[in-house]
């Protein structure tokens, strides 16, 4: 009881020193806590990410840059395939089901994709969840409509019933605009998968949009696949990748994403460095703090001491003190954590449509916390040190 | 309260303490071959500062440690125990009054009462407000230090080293930094609440009002050997 009241009325005594040090304690912390939160979530989510399918079978190029086109909606694509490889994969009986796509348009800066209805209404993008309409209808396959993720209905301020017209490329050009007008029949469910930030329309439609070649009507830009096996896999893999030279079997898509993380883990890594720095910094924050307020301080602990506390007694005053602060700084922590990832995951989600959980638990706001407090009481330990040598009859002296 | 003159509460014997100088020669400060105080007895030293009447109540309340010799308070001897042992002797049986009161500044008067017994054992909410309502001080109690005028900041002093209940009151140029009236005031405080506490006082100063107070009355000079070197 006596403790605590020593380091209360000590944390408010240098109540400016308290709030500056805490302030720092808790940037640090947040900024610790949202890199690893962050690095990990997403890494995390987007690696298991594959909108429900085990692989993607593209034209001859990187498996990452196939996987990244056809499931994240990132890339350009490397090529297109001819209707003929798509047929071929669709009645392979190791596939279970094949989802042909086609890119290559957009609405400001928005993609457009060709596809086949049974995407919405045959796949389950995660366990046991398909995708939905929150308004509308599907898009009729021979018709020049569109079913619109949630995230462009948001951004774009469509809904069913309003039209536009597609611009030619990935890239939003204004000049490129194609004369073919669209009506939005559907808006989808947000599913924070990257299928929210995409604008469906029939495959038929992209494939025959005016200034399109052609000559490639009826080629698609990839197809998603679903196995039956996982052994189903390492045979199309062998046979697309090791005998064939044509086309590019992405599998397994989690082992290719994770294959990405690792070529930055370095970034992860620097991130991570930074963060450490800045958390040491801010408990070295502590020590001067408190050392600084030492002089101030002998003449309270000399009383302390002529009143019969123990040498250790004041010293655990300052470590605990020291403690207290990073304490407090912690649980203010956890607001700049949230007020960091919010941010971050508005920008995950602008850029991929993928959706980060900022109150998810992660085993940084267990051990963030708790080691910051055992810094912040490390660098305690010199004030500390300072206190328990603080001779009592000389710091007796008259008070002005 | 009634003083057995056979078993005195405070008995020192060949007690010395040395500092060295910034020159570099060690210097006596306190040599008493002899000196003792009964239970509840009120004793006043005479002794202009650099005396070393302060060294002298500092190594009886175990703040300073003794070159040599032995300070026995009841059984136990302050000059032989190690510090932990000292501070919890200090802590139970010592209070202490300072001519710059040393009160707490980021502490309400209530707690500092409360600090004054804290380390020797429970601390009594009720008794520390028992004790500022004894000095006059009972609407005062969450005031803090610097709120009050200096007289009252004494009569917080002296509740706090009464707070524990001591055996022993040592009081060092308590109305030094008193004007004249809040002086007698402030002794005639420690006087009365040392007598009703059953506590010993040992006071020392420089100043005729204050020694001449006492019925008691000695002269450091004569029992502190130290000085009579320094001075011959």
């Amino acid at each position: 009881m006596t403790l605590a009241l020593i380091i209360l009325r000590s944390l408010r005594q240098h109540a400016l020193s308290t709030l500056v040090t805490a302030l720092s304690i808790a940037l640090a912390g947040g900024l610790l806590m949202s890199v690893w939160a962050v690095k990990e979530q997403s890494q995390a989510v987007f690696t298991h990410m594959n909108s429900g399918f085990d692989a993607v079978l593209g034209a001859r190029g990187s498996k990452l840059q196939l996987v990244l086109n056809a499931i994240f909606h990132l890339e350009a694509s490397p090529g297109n395939i001819s209707a003929a490889d798509y047929e071929f994969i669709k009645r392979h009986p190791a596939v279970k089901r094949a989802i042909p796509i086609a890119v290559g348009d957009n609405l400001r800066g928005y993609r457009i994709v060709g596809t086949i209805p049974e995407l919405f209404t045959d796949v389950e993008y995660a366990a046991g969840k398909k995708f939905s309409l929150s308004a509308g209808r599907l898009f009729d396959p021979a018709e020049k409509e569109a079913v619109i993720g949630s995230f462009v209905a948001q951004e774009l301020g469509l809904g069913v019933g309003d039209t536009f017209h597609p611009f030619h490329g990935l890239i939003y050009d204004e000049r490129d605009q194609h004369a073919e007008t669209y009506h939005v029949t559907g808006v989808l469910a947000a599913s924070n998968t990257p299928i929210d930030k995409v604008i469906w329309i029939p495959l038929h439609g992209l494939q025959t949009m005016s200034g399109h070649d052609p000559r490639a009507a009826t080629d698609v830009s990839a197809v998603l696949v679903q196995l039956r096996s996982p052994a189903a896999g390492f045979m199309l893999d062998l046979m697309y990748n090791k005998q064939g030279d044509r086309l590019t079997f992405a599998y397994p898509i989690a082992a290719i994403m994770a294959g990405l993380f690792q070529k930055i883990s370095w970034f992860d890594q620097v991130l991570s460095l930074i963060a450490y720095l800045v958390a040491l910094v801010s408990a070295a924050g502590v020590l001067v703090a408190i050392y600084n307020s030492m002089a101030a301080r002998r003449r309270d602990i000399a009383i302390l001491r002529a009143l019969g506390a123990h040498r250790r007694t004041v010293c655990s005053a300052i470590v605990l003190e020291a403690a207290a602060i990073g304490a407090l700084g912690m649980i203010a922590a956890f607001a700049v954590y949230a007020g960091i990832f919010t941010i971050v995951a508005a920008v995950i989600r602008a850029q991929t449509g993928v959706m980060l959980e900022p109150f998810a638990y992660n085993r940084v706001m267990l051990w963030a916390p708790l080691g910051m407090i055992a810094l912040c009481a490390l660098s305690g330990l010199l004030p500390a040190w300072k206190a328990y040598r603080t001779d009592i009859a000389g710091n007796l002296a008259p008070l002005s | 309260m009634n003083p057995s003159p056979t078993t005195p509460l405070l008995q020192i014997s060949d007690l010395k303490k040395s500092f060295v100088s910034p020159e570099g020669d060690r210097k006596a400060i306190v040599d008493v071959p002899e000196f003792s105080l009964a239970a509840g007895q009120q004793l006043a030293l005479r002794g202009e500062s650099g005396s070393g009447k302060t060294t002298f109540l500092h190594l009886i309340a175990g703040i300073l440690t003794a070159d040599a010799g032995s300070i026995r308070i009841g059984d136990r001897d302050m000059a032989a125990l190690g510090e932990p042992a000292r501070d919890r002797l200090r802590a139970s049986v010592i209070g202490y009054v300072f001519q710059t009161f040393n009160l707490l500044q980021g502490y309400s008067c209530l707690e500092n009462v409360l600090l004054g017994m804290a380390f020797g054992g429970k601390t009594d909410r009720a008794h520390a407000i028992t004790l500022l309502t004894r000095v006059g001080l009972a609407d005062r109690s969450r005031h803090y230090p610097r709120q009050l005028s200096t007289g009252q900041q004494q009569r917080v002093a002296v509740a706090r080293a009464l707070a524990k209940g001591p055996k022993l009151v040592l009081a060092d140029e308590p109305t030094g930094n008193l004007d004249r009236r809040n002086a007698r005031a402030a002794l005639a405080l420690i006087r009365k609440t040392c007598h009703e506490h059953g506590a010993a006082l040992l006071l020392v100063s420089h100043d005729p009002e204050t020694l001449g107070a006492f019925e008691d009355v000695r002269d450091f000079a004569n029992i502190n050997l130290a000085m009579q070197e320094a001075v011959s």
